[in-house]
């Protein structure tokens, strides 16, 4: 069969689904970094597949992906400082355990 | 690509993305997740390749594998003394969160199917991308080139600044 | 001059205002004001009755108070011979009274109130004798009742003094019941309560007999309770509690004679109303038997005197009742002047020994010759010795009763019954070894502002009467009359039988208690069970106290206990209900009220409880929110 828009398309949206799974159940704060980054690939297969199919001639679709990338790279650095500062605090990164904003 | 085997290889790649995936979001160990992670990430660039995005491949493997992927196993290892046996990876919110979940991608799913897409159907795919991407990001996106490596920038302060030892 | 014989009773109205508004500090000068005003009455009254000599007619002044449709009331002055000879008696003995009290009450601390008393009584004597229609005559009797009440209780300190005077007013009200009754009648009948139009209505027929002898005993019931006579005599003697000139005045000569002047000036009603007449005859002659019958045995020297009072007006009375207006006033002005002369010497004899009782006293005739005198001469007035006044008025009553034998005996009896006490006081006072020798050593004639009185009252009670000699040409009959002046006719029998009754009533006090042949206690003890009786005045105080006062005392407590009762469990309920609803509504206020808004403030809070638990502090429930909401609202578009 020929693949399509709409297989890459499924398989983003189970992959951010997976993602977005990872990201309310995790305790561990790293795992809940890792869920983010499944989910931002998500995103990346879809814009990748739209630049494919829809605009092929136009690379908008994939430099779009390049910056998420960055700044999911970005992101993840600063996320992960957090959380070793986090780590040096409370002794603890069970997000769970993580609760001063508790009323 | 020979167009024969795509179908093949997406199916290969897809299925090594959501089983990984789902044992990046479930397993116990948290570093075997890592691993699992960097798997993943791996056939995501597969799939940018059946798409013909080989420059973002490329990319995708250097960031993400490389440097993300790596950060993680760092972070892993300087918060490795809480990890034990017997400590849940996941929290209670399981059941509602698989309930939701599903839900979403079902919907999603759904919508999918309904949407008549905008489909070019003899496209002709580029061969050297890397060229050309080059080229737009030095002309049309060079704003956002250039604030992305100032958010980099940034990120690197930042993340120094957080967890620089007093 | 008749013009303004209102002045008479104003002057002293006055004196009593001026008295008691101005002067009470100052004594001389209150008596002074009052003696003063007593004595121009005096004079104006003798001028009166100068004027009244020479012309009998009458004279009236007539003002229309109060008009009405049926009837109007009106105020008003009536002078004929019968007005001037009352103002004469009036004004005369209250002036010697007035002077006689300057000594006897000296020394007493309400002095002035005393004579301010005085005034308003002689102002509403005056003004009774001087009324000329039932309504006015009405109100100054009421005024009378109250000034003898007020001096009665003068000495109200003395529980029996204030007593005698709530006594004496009280069963006075009783009688003026039926006088308002009797007033009623007439105005219903009469259509009008002025006299002359009353008595022509009377004499010409126009009330219905039946009526009128209604009317007629109605209002002699006013007399028998003003004028003590039976069955509401019982105050008279009790009223002894007051001041002697007190009882000179009031309870001799004049308030007790205001009854008598009433039947007196309403002979046009009795005498055509046989029926009537004959009730106010037997009533009076009743009285006089009882009364004289209780003198015989007391012991005190006023109440002897005071059941003298009530005997010799119910000679009046009866004589009235029988027909005869000249018996009944001219011992109505003998009666006055020798009635005050005893009770003035009685006061005379108490100030020099300090007690009231004649068995301590005894001898006195040495020590205090004017009062003895003075008492032995009215002594032989009243007992109708001639030719001394009382016996010139007693005739007269004698022979009232002449055809009607049951009145003649018993008028007869009475006779001689009062001859019998009045000297047995005499011997018991003055003559004899004294049986008190304390009270006879420290005893003195009184002073002259006391004796001077006394004198001239001796010689009015020797010749007051002389104006009622038979063989006078124009004597008092002629007059004072009713109907038409009569001359006086002399009865030589009935002037003979009375006298030999008097004589032989004074022989019998002679031999008891001064020759001592006949013992008093022998007799005593021999009639003890008749003794008892009279000593106890026929026990009419006990059986009035047990058969009225008790019973209605006992409904008044009854009915205070079931009043208080009641308004007390009224008010306590609404006391508690009160309490209980400001509990009901304290509850309520706790409860609900403070229970609707802690309970508003409790549900914010269990509301703010239950929803802060969203706040978990953990960014994956957040996340989770942010998701769901995602869904559902995708689900919404879709769907």
């Amino acid at each position: 069969m020929e693949i399509s828009l709409a297989h890459y398309l499924a398989l983003a949206a189970i992959l951010f689904g997976i993602g977005m799974f990872g990201v309310l159940t995790r305790r561990n704060a790293v795992g809940i970094l890792m869920s983010i980054e499944l989910m931002f690939n998500a995103v990346n297969i879809n814009l990748v597949a739209f630049n494919r199919f829809v605009t092929p001639a136009d690379f908008t679709g994939q430099i779009f992906s390049i910056f998420v990338i960055v700044v999911a790279a970005a992101e993840a650095t600063v996320g992960l400082a957090i959380v070793l500062l986090i780590y040096r605090n409370f002794r603890d990164i069970f997000v769970d355990n993580i609760n001063l904003m508790k009323w | 690509m020979d167009s024969a085997i795509v179908p093949y290889l997406f199916y290969l790649f897809s299925f090594v993305i959501v089983v990984s995936g789902l044992l990046v979001v479930t397993m116990k160990d948290i570093f075997h997740c890592a691993l699992f992670l960097i798997l993943c990430l791996f056939s995501v660039a597969g799939i940018y390749v059946l798409l013909g995005a080989d420059f973002i491949a490329a990319v995708q493997v250097l960031l993400y594998v490389g440097a993300i992927a790596v950060l993680m196993i760092f972070a892993i290892m300087l918060t490795a003394k809480v990890s034990g046996i017997g400590i849940k990876q996941q929290n209670e919110q399981v059941p509602i969160a698989i309930v939701t979940t599903v839900a979403f991608v079902a919907i999603a799913l759904y919508g999918l199917g309904k949407t008549i897409w905008n489909i070019k159907i003899d496209a002709v795919i580029p061969d050297n991308t890397t060229m050309a991407i080059g080229k737009l990001l030095m002309t049309t996106y060079v704003v956002p080139f250039e604030i992305v490596s100032v958010v980099l920038l940034a990120a690197l302060i930042g993340a120094i600044v957080i967890a620089r030892r007093n | 001059m008749r013009e303004f014989s209102w002045i008479i009773p104003l002057l002293p109205l006055l004196s009593f205002l001026v008295i008691l508004l101005f002067t009470r500090e100052n004594r001389k000068l209150s008596s002074a004001i009052s003696i003063g005003a007593i004595t121009i009455g005096f004079i104006y009254a003798i001028g009166l009755l100068i004027r009244q000599l020479g012309d009998n007619s009458e004279f009236e002044m007539r003002f229309a108070w109060a008009v009405f449709p049926t009837m109007s009331l009106e105020v008003g002055i009536l002078i004929d011979s019968l007005t001037t000879m009352m103002l004469v008696v009036v004004t005369t003995v209250s002036m010697l009274v007035q002077i006689y009290s300057l000594g006897y009450m000296h020394g007493d601390p309400r002095f002035s109130r005393y004579f301010a008393y005085l005034s308003l009584f002689t102002f509403s004597m005056l003004g009774l004798v001087l009324a000329n229609n039932f309504f006015l005559v009405f109100i100054f009797w009421e005024l009378v009742g109250l000034t003898s009440y007020l001096l009665i209780g003068f000495w109200f300190e003395k529980k029996s003094a204030s007593d005698a005077g709530k006594k004496a007013f009280i069963t006075t009200r009783i009688g003026d019941m039926g006088f308002i009754v009797g007033i009623l009648l007439l105005s219903i009948y009469a259509g009008t309560l002025n006299y002359k139009e009353v008595f022509a209505q009377a004499a010409g027929g126009v009330i219905p007999t039946a009526a009128l002898s209604l009317a007629g005993v109605f209002i002699f019931c006013g007399a028998v309770g003003k004028s003590a006579q039976f069955p509401l005599h019982v105050w008279l003697p009790d009223a002894m509690e007051g001041p002697t000139p007190v009882s000179a005045l009031i309870h001799a000569a004049t308030m007790v004679a205001a009854g008598v002047y009433l039947v007196a000036r309403s002979m046009a009603i009795y005498a055509n109303a046989p029926t009537a007449g004959m009730v106010v005859a037997t009533i009076g002659i009743i009285t006089a038997v009882l009364a004289a019958s209780i003198a015989l045995v007391q012991n005190d020297i006023k109440r002897i005197l005071a059941y003298s009072t009530v005997s010799q007006l119910g000679y009046m009375i009866m004589a009235l009742g029988l027909g005869s207006f000249t018996a009944g006033t001219l011992h109505l002005l003998t009666h006055a002047f020798f009635k005050a002369l005893l009770f003035l010497c009685a006061g005379s004899v108490i100030h020099a020994v300090h007690t009231q009782d004649i068995q301590f006293m005894g001898g006195l005739r040495g020590k205090m010759k004017i009062t003895f005198w003075a008492m032995f001469i009215a002594s032989l007035s009243i007992a109708g010795i001639p030719p001394l006044s009382g016996f010139w008025s007693k005739d007269e009553i004698v022979t009232s009763t002449m055809g009607h034998p049951v009145f003649m005996v018993l008028t007869l009896l009475v006779a001689f019954m009062t001859a019998f006490y009045m000297f047995r006081l005499i011997f018991l006072t003055f003559f004899g070894t004294p049986r008190d020798q304390h009270a006879y050593d420290h005893a003195h004639e009184s002073p002259r502002t006391m004796t001077m009185p006394l004198q001239i009252l001796m010689v009015l009670s020797i010749c007051a009467g002389w104006v009622a000699i038979p063989w006078l040409k124009e004597g008092y009959s002629m007059f004072v009359y009713f109907h038409e002046p009569e001359a006086a006719q002399p009865h030589y029998l009935i002037m003979l039988v009375s006298s030999v009754v008097a004589l032989s009533g004074i022989g019998l006090a002679y031999l008891v208690y001064y020759k001592r042949s006949i013992s008093a206690d022998a007799l005593a003890t021999k009639f003890k069970p008749l003794y008892t009786t009279l000593y106890n005045k026929w026990y009419f105080d006990e059986i009035y106290d047990r058969v009225l006062i008790k019973p209605v005392l006992a409904l008044t407590s009854g009915l205070w206990t079931f009043d208080n009762g009641v308004i007390d469990w009224v008010v306590n309920f609404f006391g508690k209900f009160t309490v209980w609803v400001s509990d009901v509504k304290q509850w309520f206020d706790v409860h609900i009220v403070d229970g609707a808004v802690n309970g508003l403030g409790y549900t914010v809070w269990s509301f703010g409880a239950l929803i802060r638990q969203v706040q978990t502090g953990r960014v994956q429930l957040y996340g989770f929110f942010i998701v769901f909401g995602i869904v559902v609202m995708l689900l919404i578009k879709v769907v």
